[in-house]
């Protein structure tokens, strides 16, 4: 894409340089736009983290999940994928390594990271570069997606590569 | 709503530390959180002057003409409040196809684009419309053909076939983003609908 566009441009009489240099300059207010919508959000979902509020939430959903099928070491990637970006690959990360890429658990949270994306971090640097403060439903959508990715891939992948 | 989970998170997060005798650790967590913003911020900044610069030169030479006759029909439909004109299809058009690929660096600044230009159909500026959230749904579930990251991370904890999660992920994908659609359409009926 870095070369197609450019040459594109070129061949079809475009001035690439300049209108390279005109999308940029967009690019650094934005950048600006958002911060403190940034700063708001990390700095709530930094806190809830710090507390120990989150892994508490994850300790609690463990056994009501695993009632239903789900497996505990899934749990806290799935509370931690719409707060987190970073969180959620680094949780991914630990599961790759203590449980096999290749094993069962393995496989589906990959499926989990690759097919679901971080909510709120989307929702407040989407919204905040158009200045939106009220999201409406917005929230609710984007979690439900969430919550249907997490449930899907248990699903799917124990059809796939289950025993 | 926004309000309420914001101060969820943060009051519950400092209440539950007061509890559990943990309260020392809020004021370097919100200290360092928020740097983290600001340097997430700029290190959007480049990434985003790239992309912009990439999608001003795809506009001037008429390639995202060229990528709106191949979804634009699909996408036209999931949007009908858009004047099919727009320079919002054009931008919606776009972060799609860079979701689809797997560019997720691409993706943001691109998404970020479309949303000021449904800004600019909007009246209230203060509120997202309903084709707002139906664009962060198709975002946030995005419909994912290479999940390009999830593959190199595989690769690196030495599986024997990092890519085999290929059509899971976009299964899971698909139903993720019908399902968030869907209710879209719920609530966008229920609040009212036609509004732009």
């Amino acid at each position: 894409m870095l070369l197609l566009i450019p040459l594109a441009g070129y061949l079809r009489r475009v001035r690439v340089y300049e209108a390279f240099v005109e999308g940029a300059a967009e690019g650094f207010q934005t950048a600006v736009r958002i911060m403190p919508f940034l700063v708001a959000m990390l700095v709530a979902v930094g806190v809830f983290r710090a507390s120990g509020a989150l892994e508490d939430c994850v300790a609690l959903l463990k056994p009501l999940l695993a009632f239903i099928g789900v497996p505990p070491e899934l749990v806290p990637l799935a509370v931690m994928r719409p707060l987190s970006g970073t969180g959620a690959l680094g949780l991914t990360t630990e599961l790759l390594a203590s449980e096999g890429p290749d094993s069962l658990i393995g496989r589906t949270a990959s499926t989990i990271l690759g097919s679901t994306d971080t909510t709120f971090y989307i929702l407040t640097v989407y919204f905040g570069a158009a200045g939106i403060r009220n999201p409406r439903y917005a929230v609710f959508v984007g979690l439900t997606g969430d919550i249907t990715g997490f449930f899907m891939s248990i699903y799917i992948c124990k059809l796939l590569f289950g025993p | 709503m926004i309000n309420l989970i914001w101060l969820l998170l943060l009051a519950g997060g400092i209440v539950y530390a007061g509890f559990t005798g943990r309260i020392e650790v809020i004021t370097p967590s919100v200290i360092s959180a928020a740097e983290n913003a600001v340097t997430l911020a700029f290190k959007l900044t480049g990434v985003m002057c790239l992309w912009l610069g990439m999608m001003k030169i795809a506009e001037r030479a008429g390639l995202v003409r060229v990528m709106s006759i191949i979804i634009g029909p699909v996408i036209r439909r999931i949007f009908p409040s858009v004047p099919p004109n727009h320079p919002a299809m054009g931008a919606i058009v776009m972060t799609v196809s860079a979701n689809m690929l797997g560019l997720g660096n691409a993706a943001t600044p691109l998404g970020i684009k479309a949303i000021q230009e449904l800004q600019k159909l909007s009246r209230d500026r203060d509120t997202a419309t309903p084709a707002m959230c139906t664009l962060l749904a198709l975002c946030t579930t995005g419909v994912t053909l290479v999940p390009a990251t999830v593959i190199a991370l595989r690769a690196a904890a030495g599986s024997v076939d990092p890519a085999e999660i290929v059509g899971a992920t976009l299964a899971v994908s698909f139903t993720a983003a019908a399902a968030a659609l869907t209710v879209d359409r719920i609530f966008r009926a229920a609040c009212g609908g036609r509004v732009r």
